[in-house]
């Protein structure tokens, strides 16, 4: 029988490696997967690996996808090094999305907007997140609840909350009976950086916030606390730092990421409320926060290999005739390396008779 | 006639360390045998070795005359070896009797044998309850667990790792009844541990080992408690003495202190009541389990539910605050377990400085000034003398004794007027043990003011100037504790003098810890 022995000491080296080997073993992996789909695999992957970054428009893309999966990925390393184990950014971002649409469709009558109604656009947005993320908070504090399993349930609320709305109250009058919000007019459209592609100011506010998250995790007092509760609650206790503060903050703060992600979307993407704000950005960044070994800087990375992954997989429908599904497909394998190279790193493989 | 067990020449290399160099050792039927030695010399490598846990480089096992390669604790259970653990292994979602009837037969029947541990328990004095949960323990129960454990396989050689610390006087002298009468009927026992007394007078020979290797061997009744801790630390002791002060100002004051359980086997506090002084030391004596955890936790602010008013520091109500803002108004704590509580394992040794140190000077702004808590780790290390690689070693790269001088260190920098201390020396060898006292003593003639709380009465003895008797929850009246005897002690330890619950609330109550009632 196989069975697993813990290192006596594991390689630190060898766990900030674990991620370059999950992507190492997913693309093998993925070019076996393209053989026995009867394509290429030379092809298969230079869809998902040159394709998405030949060019500048491609370059952009994986901006616009970089930036949910980075901000919902934070707020998921805060909570899981604080041990709170919330895996609902996706219903957050939509909570986000939701309040920055209804935001920018009650001020916007057809002119105007600028700074000030964009300002109050994205804080609609973040406060959304973060009122949704209180919801799993109170209930954790209040009755002692899984926040695994209330964050995700929300989720799906969320889905269905999104879906009434645009459909009902948000839907556009003149818009054929579809499911969809008006457009917003230009006013209340994010600043692009690059004109005529999709990267907008959002970008730019994720990278703020990857290198404020930096400074909180690593250097600041608070982020200190946080972790000493992740690490050791004892600890904690008897440092006299208050774990029910630790999950209110961290649900709140990754509530507000998810909600800022969900409001860049709605005024920075999309351009309206739709069924489909995000294609499962808030779960992706799961895996996202553990490939980047739940720094800050890791993430950036990681979410760049998630977004080529998010890119990759919309050009295989288009080029090679392949499903979406491959998408998750991909972020199955890479998650599944990235976990079994984990547990190897921590332990030995034996056979035992 | 063969002897037990002979091991020649028994080498044990890991990483960086030589933990056995060529060990010999020879244990009789029915002998008493001590294996002496301080923290790393060897003495767990060597008691794994023979348990079948760790496997020797090198060197020859011979049990009852015949060669033999112990491959695992099941192998060394089936030969009749078994072990009492200093670190227990025991898993805490499962009861006393699931845990012991993991190590049995799959047929075996709980309920039977959960009155085979009752009557074992009782038969060797050790109180236990079959059906308790194993997390809802204390240390020191945990411990019984385990002897009653190996008692119950009826061994051939019975390996009890620092045994007694967790026992009253009374109860170790039953422990040591119940040896010498497991010894009388043929069962070979190895004893490791360092309190000599004990060893002078319980074992008939004894094994000295200094760094992986053995220093001597000799008959413990014959050598005076000097000459063996010389031959076991290769120099004298520092002598630590307790001279008598005036204690003075009243500091911290628990009044009419009660507290509900918060779980089913967590002990309830009634009604404790003391007083400590600067520049006194006083000790909280009782058995393991007790109530000490509780009202450690109380004291510390780790458990904030008490009455506001049953904590008075300067005479102001502190009950309600939490362990960061009663260490604001001077209150420092040791807590009993290092590793998880009173430091975080893989921190680094500099940021669980500020476990304890928060205040302007580690913190700007928010933002942690790395530069001071580096100096503040620094200074530590260097002052209390702590092996460790530097301010960025991991907590848990310390051995015990050296991560317990950490935090007695750090603790003690922070200036305390009052200090908190549980089990200040548990697993710690005896040159830290004896460094860890005399900083305690030094610190009370600063002027603080010093709670121990501590299982080992010696200990008590030799650095308190007051004590007091925690049993069930209830607190004893405070004597001087040059007025004292041990066995007056370990009487109210036990709580079962007078037979009657109503003496010790009575003592509570008329606690006003200035007057000795015990004089």
């Amino acid at each position: 029988m196989l069975s697993l022995q813990p290192r006596a000491t594991p390689s630190r080296l060898m766990s900030y490696l674990s991620p370059v080997l999950a992507v190492l073993l997913t693309t093998m992996c993925g070019a076996i997967l393209f053989t026995l789909l009867g394509k290429n695999p030379i092809a298969g992957l230079s869809v998902f690996f040159w394709e998405p970054i030949k060019n500048v428009r491609g370059w952009t893309e994986i901006g616009v996808k970089c930036t949910p999966l980075i901000l919902c990925a934070l707020g998921y390393a805060m909570c899981y090094r604080s041990a709170v184990m919330s895996i609902g950014a996706e219903g957050m971002l939509l909570a986000g999305a939701m309040a920055a649409g209804a935001t920018a469709l009650a001020l916007d009558q057809g002119s105007g907007g600028g700074g000030g109604a964009l300002t109050l656009i994205v804080a609609a947005g973040v406060l959304g997140g973060m009122g949704w993320a209180a919801i799993t908070a109170l209930l954790r504090d209040r009755f002692n609840t899984s926040e695994i399993l209330v964050s995700l349930m929300l989720v799906y609320v969320a889905e269905l909350l999104l879906s009434y709305l645009v459909s009902g109250p948000l839907r556009n009058p003149m818009g054929f009976n579809f499911p969809q919000s008006r457009l917003f007019s230009s006013g209340f459209l994010l600043p692009t950086l690059i004109p005529t592609t999709r990267l907008n100011l959002g970008f730019i506010l994720a990278l703020l916030a990857t290198l404020a998250a930096w400074i909180f995790m690593s250097k600041s007092f608070a982020g200190f606390r946080l972790q000493v509760g992740g690490m050791a609650p004892l600890a904690a206790r008897y440092a006299g730092f208050s774990q029910r503060r630790a999950l209110w903050t961290t649900l709140l703060v990754s509530g507000g990421a998810a909600g800022l992600a969900g409001a860049i979307e709605t005024v920075g993407v999309v351009g309206q409320l739709t069924q489909s704000m995000s294609p499962g950005y808030g779960f992706a960044a799961i895996i996202v926060a553990y490939v980047g070994r739940l720094q800050p800087v890791g993430i950036l990375f990681s979410s760049f290999v998630m977004a080529l992954f998010y890119i990759g997989g919309e050009l295989a429908q288009s080029r090679l005739g392949l499903p979406n599904a491959i998408t998750g497909v991909f972020q199955g394998m890479l998650l599944f390396f990235l976990l079994g190279a984990d547990v190897l790193v921590a332990n030995r493989l034996r056979w035992r008779a | 006639m063969p002897t037990r067990l002979t091991l020649r020449h028994i080498t044990k290399h890991y990483p960086a360390v030589v933990a056995n160099d060529s060990v010999d050792l020879v244990v009789q039927p029915g002998e008493i045998h001590a294996i002496l030695g301080e923290n790393g010399a060897g003495k767990s490598t060597l008691m794994k070795i023979i348990y079948g846990a760790v496997k020797p480089d090198a060197g020859e096992v011979i049990w009852n005359g015949v060669p033999v390669h112990i491959a695992s604790p099941a192998a060394a259970r089936q030969l009749g070896i078994a072990m009492v653990f200093q670190h227990f292994s025991l898993f805490d979602t499962l009861t006393v009797t699931e845990n012991i009837a993991l190590g049995l037969p799959v047929d075996t029947k709980l309920d039977a044998l959960a009155q085979r541990i009752a009557t074992t328990a009782t038969q060797y004095g050790l109180e236990l309850e079959p059906q308790r949960h194993v997390h809802t323990l204390s240390v020191g129960e945990r411990q019984r667990v385990e002897i009653v454990r190996a008692l119950l396989t009826n061994p051939q050689l019975l390996i009890l790792d620092e045994p007694t610390s967790v026992l009253t006087p009374q109860a170790v002298e039953k422990l040591f009844d119940t040896l010498r009468r497991l010894a009388a009927e043929g069962c070979s026992i190895l004893y490791i541990s360092h309190k000599l007394d004990e060893i002078r007078a319980l074992c008939h020979t004894c094994t000295v080992m200094r760094a992986g290797r053995v220093t001597g061997v000799c008959d413990p009744r014959q050598e005076s408690a000097a000459g063996l801790s010389r031959m076991m630390i290769g120099g004298d002791l520092p002598v630590v003495t307790a001279a008598s002060r005036r204690p003075g100002a009243l500091v911290l004051e628990a009044f009419h202190l009660s507290l509900e359980k918060n779980h089913p086997f967590a002990t309830a506090l009634v009604d404790v009541s003391f007083r400590l002084h600067a520049g006194e030391i006083l000790g909280v004596a009782g058995i393991s389990g007790n109530g000490q955890q509780e009202l450690l936790a109380a004291l510390s602010g780790e458990d904030t539910r008490v009455a506001p008013d049953a904590v008075l520091l300067d005479g102001k109500a502190i009950g309600g605050l939490n362990a960061a803002q009663r260490r604001n108004l001077g209150l420092a704590f040791v807590p009993e377990e290092r590793l998880g509580r009173g430091a975080v394992p893989e921190m680094s040794l500099a940021s669980n400085v500020l476990l304890s140190h928060q205040s302007d000077a580690t913190i700007r702004f928010g933002m942690v000034r790395t530069g001071a808590i580096d100096a503040i780790a620094a200074t530590i290390i260097d002052r209390f003398r702590v092996k460790a690689g530097g301010p960025a070693a991991l907590a848990r790269s310390l051995s015990g004794g050296n991560l317990q001088k950490f935090i007695v260190g750090r603790e003690i920098l922070s200036r305390p007027r009052v200090l908190l201390v549980a089990q200040p020396t548990w697993g710690v060898d005896v040159g830290a043990a004896a460094q860890i006292r005399a900083e305690l003593i030094a610190l009370r003639d600063a002027g603080c003011a010093v709670l121990v709380i501590s299982e080992e009465l010696d200990e008590l003895f030799e650095i308190t100037d007051r004590l007091v008797v925690i049993a069930k929850g209830r607190m004893r009246a405070a004597v001087a504790t040059a007025e004292a005897t041990v066995e007056q002690i370990g009487l109210w330890m036990s709580g079962l003098e007078d037979g009657s619950a109503g003496e010790a609330v009575m003592a509570g109550n008329n606690d006003n810890g200035e007057d000795p009632l015990h004089a």
